[in-house]
C-alpha cells in the first residue's frame, strides 16, 4: 500500500495542471459528445476538433493509439490515464477522446491494416463520429437474437431491417452495426460486424424522443442499404465475438468514479447554498444523513477504482471489483441525482425555462438520464446475471425451449 | 501508486486464516458460545505465538510494530471466523492509547505484557462515545468512580482502560473494579458493565492532550470494527454462494434461479467496494492524516449498513436452514449486528463525519 505517486507521475500531473490552467479557455463547452464534421464548418476544424488536436499534441488524448494512426503512440500506462481523467474532472474541463471508446479499440485489435488507416485517424481527430447499431425492437438484452439481415450481392452486403435506441444516430457520420449474415447458423454464430457511412442510401433515421423530452436516440431503418463487403470487421459469422469486445469497452466507461466524486461535490454545494424556510438544506439532519450515506458509497467506489487501477498496472485481472462498476456506479449516480432533486423540492421539478430553475435544470435531466444508463449498456438485471455467473460462478439458468407465441 | 496489499500482508492474512481454519471451527465456536467463553485459551495461545496481540505495539516494547492496515487484516480474518478471542479492545484500542498518551514508565510496565499476551485489557470508552445507562466516570487524584457500560474484551481481563467524563484515560487493575458481564446476541465476544468505587488508577498522561488521543484511538477502533464486519460479511456471502450452488429445489440448483442469483450478486456488488474503503481508511490512519477521521467514520458506518444487508440476505438464501441454530449462520449475523452498535452507530458516526467536514 503506497498511495504516493513517484516523481515521474507527479511531474506528469503538474505539467497537466499547468497545461489546463493555460489552455482551458480554449476548451469548448460541456457538450456530451464531440460535434461531428456535419456540424463543423467547411473552413477547417471546429473548436472541439481544435481542442482535441491540442490534447493529442500534448499527449492528453488518444495517448496509446499508435502514431501511424494519428495517436500519440505512448505505451499504455493506466496510471497516467487515471491522472488525466482525474485532473480534467477536477478542473471541470472537457476531456479529449479516443475517437470512440467502443469502436476504435475494436478496430485496432481486430481490423485490417487498411481499415485501421481508414477509420482510426479521422475518428480520433473528431472528424468521423460513430453510433452503435446493436439493439433492435425484438433484441435488447437478448442481443444475439437480432434479425436485421445482410445478404451478399456481388461485392456488397445488402442490409434490411431495423435498429432502435441508437444514441446519436442523427448526428453520427458512421455506424458500427451487427447484422445477421448466416441465417441458418446457431444464433451466436450467424452475426457479422459491419461499419458504414450514415449517408449510405437506404438508411433512414427517425428520432425517438426519450423521457427527458429530447431525442437523444433514434430508430434506424434499412431498406436495401448496400455496404461494400470489405467493410466487415473480423470474419463473417464472427461478429458476436467482435461485438463482445466493444461491449467490454463500453461497460468500463459507464459508472466512472471520477464523475461520481464531482457530482457529489456539486450536491454538497447545493445543499449548503439552497435554503428551505430560510435554513440551508444542509442543516436538516435527515437530508444530511442521506448525503453522508451517499458519500460513504461514493468513497467506497472511488477506492474500488484505485484497486482496479492497481490490478491493471500489474497486468492482473481485477475480477469482482471490475464486474460491479457498471451496476454500482450507475446506481450511485442515479441516487445522487435523486438526492439533488429532493434537496431542491418543487424547484427540482421545474422543466421549462424559468428564473427559478437551478443549474439550468441539470439535475432534472440527470435524474432521468441516469435511469436510462441503468438500462442502457446492459440492464442492472443483466449485470447481476453476469456478476452471479461469471464472477461468483453460480450456474446459468437451464435452457428451455420455448416455442415463439 | 499501489493500492494493494503487500506480499507480507497477504502472507500475514493467509497465516492467520490457516490457523483459524484449524483452531476456530464452527464446532469450537459453538462450544465456546455454550460456555460463554470468549477467550479460547488454545486459540489465543496460538495467535499469541504469531505475535497477534502485539501487532500494533512497537518493537521497543516487544511487539511487532505493524500498522493499522495489518491490524485490520487480522480483524477481518477474526470476523470471518467469528473467533472467540479478545482483539479490538485489548490488542487495538488499549495498546494505541498507551502508546499515544502513556509515559515511558507506563509504556514499560504495560506494553510488553500486552504484546506477549501475558495480560489482556478490557476497554470502556462509553463515556466518550455512546454512553448508555452510565453513571458518570469521574476521577479524583488517582482514583476513579462511576459505572461504564459495554466495556469490550472484559472476560479474564487483567486491567481495564476507562475513559472519564473529562475524556481522560485511566488504567485500573481488574481487582480494583467490579465486573458484571453482559450477555449480548453475539456470544463470540465479551462485553461488560464496570463499576469503580474510588478505584486506584494509573492515568495516562503525556504531552498529548487526551481528547485528541481518545478521538484518534476511536478512529482506529472504528476501522478495525469495520474490518471485522467485512470479514464476517464476506464469510456469509461465501456461504450463501456455496449453498446456492448445492441446494436443489424444483429439480434445479437454487443458484440458477435469478431471485437467488441476484441476491448473491447484490451482496457481492455491495460488499466488494467496502474492502477498498476499509483498506483506505486503515492506510489513511497512518499515512494520510487529513483523510483519517472522515474515512474511519465512513468505513464504520458503511460497513454497518452493508454488513446488515449481507447478513440478512445470506440468511434468506439459506431458507429455513439459515434460521436454524444447526447451521450456525447466526453467529456471523450477530457479530455483524454487535459491530454495528460498537463505537458509535452509523447515524452517530455519520453525524461526526458531517462535523469533520464543517457541515454543521
Ligand atoms: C439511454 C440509452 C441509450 C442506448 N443507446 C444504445 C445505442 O447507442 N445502441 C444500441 O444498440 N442500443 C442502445 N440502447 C439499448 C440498450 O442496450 C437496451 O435498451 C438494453 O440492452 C435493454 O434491452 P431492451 O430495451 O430490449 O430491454 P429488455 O431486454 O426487453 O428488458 C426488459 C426488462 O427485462 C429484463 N430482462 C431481460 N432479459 C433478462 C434476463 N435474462 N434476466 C433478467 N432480466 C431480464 C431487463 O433487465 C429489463 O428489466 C440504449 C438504451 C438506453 C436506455
Amino acid at each position: 500500500m503506497d498511495l504516493e505517486y513517484s516523481s515521474e507521475y507527479e511531474d506528469f500531473r503538474n505539467e497537466l495542471r499547468n497545461f489546463l490552467e493555460e489552455n482551458k479557455h480554449l476548451s469548448p463547452g460541456a457538450i456530451a459528445r464531440p460535434p461531428t464534421n456535419r456540424e463543423g464548418s467547411e473552413d477547417g476544424p471546429n473548436p472541439a476538433q481544435r481542442w482535441q488536436q491540442l490534447l493529442i499534441e500534448h499527449g492528453y488524448a488518444a495517448r496509446t493509439i499508435p502514431k501511424e494512426y494519428g495517436g500519440c503512440g505512448e505505451a499504455p500506462d493506466p496510471l497516467k490515464t487515471h491522472i488525466i481523467a482525474e485532473e480534467f474532472a477536477k478542473a471541470r474541463v472537457r476531456p479529449g477522446h479516443s475517437g470512440d471508446n467502443r469502436l476504435v479499440p475494436t478496430v485496432l485489435e481486430l481490423g485490417t491494416e487498411e481499415q485501421k488507416r481508414w477509420l482510426v485517424p479521422p475518428s480520433i481527430r473528431g472528424e468521423m463520429s460513430w453510433c452503435q447499431g446493436y439493439s433492435e425492437p425484438g433484441s435488447g438484452s437478448d442481443l444475439a437474437s437480432l434479425s436485421t439481415r445482410a445478404e451478399v450481392d456481388g461485392d456488397d452486403f445488402v442490409i434490411n431491417g431495423q435498429k432502435i435506441w441508437t444514441s446519436g444516430a442523427q448526428h453520427a457520420d458512421m455506424m458500427f452495426c451487427l447484422v445477421r449474415t448466416e441465417p441458418d447458423a446457431p444464433k451466436h454464430q450467424g452475426i457479422s460486424y459491419l461499419v458504414f457511412s450514415m449517408d449510405t442510401p437506404g438508411i433512414e433515421v427517425r428520432p425517438l424522443v426519450t423521457m427527458t423530452g429530447d431525442a437523444t436516440f433514434n430508430e434506424v431503418f434499412f431498406t436495401d442499404a448496400r455496404v461494400p463487403k470489405n467493410q466487415i470487421i473480423g470474419k463473417r459469422g464472427e461478429g458476436w465475438f467482435v461485438a463482445n469486445n466493444t461491449l467490454k469497452h463500453e461497460r468500463e466507461g459507464l459508472g466512472d468514479p471520477h464523475q461520481a466524486e464531482n457530482r457529489f461535490r456539486e450536491i454538497e454545494e447545493l445543499m449548503r447554498n439552497e435554503t428551505v424556510d430560510g435554513d440551508p438544506i444542509m442543516d436538516n439532519p435527515t437530508h444530511r444523513d442521506r448525503l453522508l450515506q451517499l458519500q460513504g458509497r461514493m468513497l467506497a467506489m472511488k477506492y474500488n477504482g484505485m484497486r482496479v487501477l492497481t490490478s491493471q498496472r500489474k497486468h492482473e485481472e481485477p475480477g469482482l471489483p471490475r464486474w460491479i462498476i457498471k451496476l454500482q456506479g450507475c446506481e450511485l449516480n442515479h441516487q445522487m441525482a435523486a438526492m439533488a432533486i429532493d434537496a431542491l423540492g418543487e424547484l427540482g421539478t421545474l422543466y421549462h425555462r424559468s428564473d427559478h430553475m437551478r443549474a439550468g435544470g441539470m439535475w432534472q435531466q440527470r435524474f432521468m438520464m441516469d435511469l436510462g444508463l441503468i438500462i442502457g449498456g446492459g440492464t442492472a438485471q443483466i449485470q447481476k446475471n453476469m456478476i452471479g455467473e461469471r464472477a461468483l460462478g453460480l450456474p446459468k439458468e437451464p435452457k428451455v425451449e420455448v416455442k415463439p407465441t | 501508486m499501489d493500492f494493494a496489499l503487500s506480499e507480507e500482508q497477504q502472507f500475514l492474512q493467509q497465516t492467520v486464516n490457516e490457523l483459524l481454519q484449524d483452531q476456530c471451527s464452527l464446532d469450537i465456536v459453538r462450544q465456546d458460545a455454550a460456555e460463554n467463553e470468549t477467550k479460547n485459551q488454545a486459540l489465543y495461545g496460538s495467535l499469541t505465538e504469531l505475535g497477534i496481540p502485539g501487532t500494533l505495539i512497537s518493537e521497543d516494547y516487544g511487539g511487532v510494530g505493524l500498522r493499522l492496515l495489518d491490524a485490520a487484516l487480522i480483524a477481518e480474518s477474526l470476523g470471518g471466523s467469528v473467533a472467540t478471542v479478545p482483539y479490538i479492545g485489548s490488542s487495538v484500542l488499549a495498546p494505541l492509547a498507551i502508546q499515544l498518551a502513556g509515559s515511558d514508565e507506563q509504556k514499560d510496565s504495560w506494553l510488553p505484557k500486552l504484546a506477549s499476551g501475558e495480560i489482556t485489557c478490557g476497554v470502556a470508552l462509553g463515556e466518550h462515545i455512546g454512553a448508555r445507562d452510565n453513571t458518570p466516570i469521574t476521577s479524583e487524584g488517582s482514583k476513579v468512580s462511576g459505572r461504564a457500560m459495554f466495556a469490550l474484551d472484559v472476560q479474564d481481563a487483567d486491567v481495564f482502560l476507562v475513559a472519564t467524563v473529562d475524556d481522560e484515560l485511566h488504567l485500573v487493575e481488574a481487582n480494583d473494579a467490579e465486573l458484571n458481564r453482559l450477555f449480548t446476541i453475539d456470544k463470540t465476544r465479551s462485553v461488560g458493565e464496570l463499576t469503580f468505587d474510588h478505584a486506584p488508577s494509573d492515568s495516562l498522561e503525556s504531552s498529548i492532550d487526551s481528547t485528541s488521543t481518545l478521538a484518534k484511538v476511536v478512529d482506529a477502533g472504528r476501522v478495525v470494527v469495520a474490518a471485522d464486519t467485512l470479514g464476517a460479511a464476506q464469510s456469509m456471502l461465501a456461504k450463501a454462494v456455496d449453498y446456492a450452488g448445492e441446494r436443489q429445489q424444483f429439480n434445479r440448483v437454487i443458484g440458477s434461479f435469478q431471485a437467488v442469483k441476484h441476491m448473491c450478486a447484490e451482496m457481492a456488488a455491495e460488499l466488494e467496494p467496502c474492502r477498498s474503503l476499509v483498506w483506505y481508511a486503515a492506510h489513511a490512519y497512518d499515512a494520510i492524516p487529513e483523510d483519517a477521521r472522515i474515512t474511519a467514520c465512513h468505513a464504520k458506518a458503511h460497513l454497518a449498513e452493508v454488513g446488515r444487508f449481507v447478513a440478512r440476505k445470506s440468511t434468506e438464501v439459506h431458507g429455513g436452514m439459515g434460521f436454524t441454530d444447526l447451521l450456525g449462520l447466526h453467529y456471523w449475523f450477530k457479530r455483524i449486528e454487535l459491530n454495528r452498535q460498537l463505537l458509535g452507530t452509523p447515524e452517530f458516526v455519520r453525524n461526526e463525519a458531517a462535523k469533520v467536514q464543517g457541515w454543521i
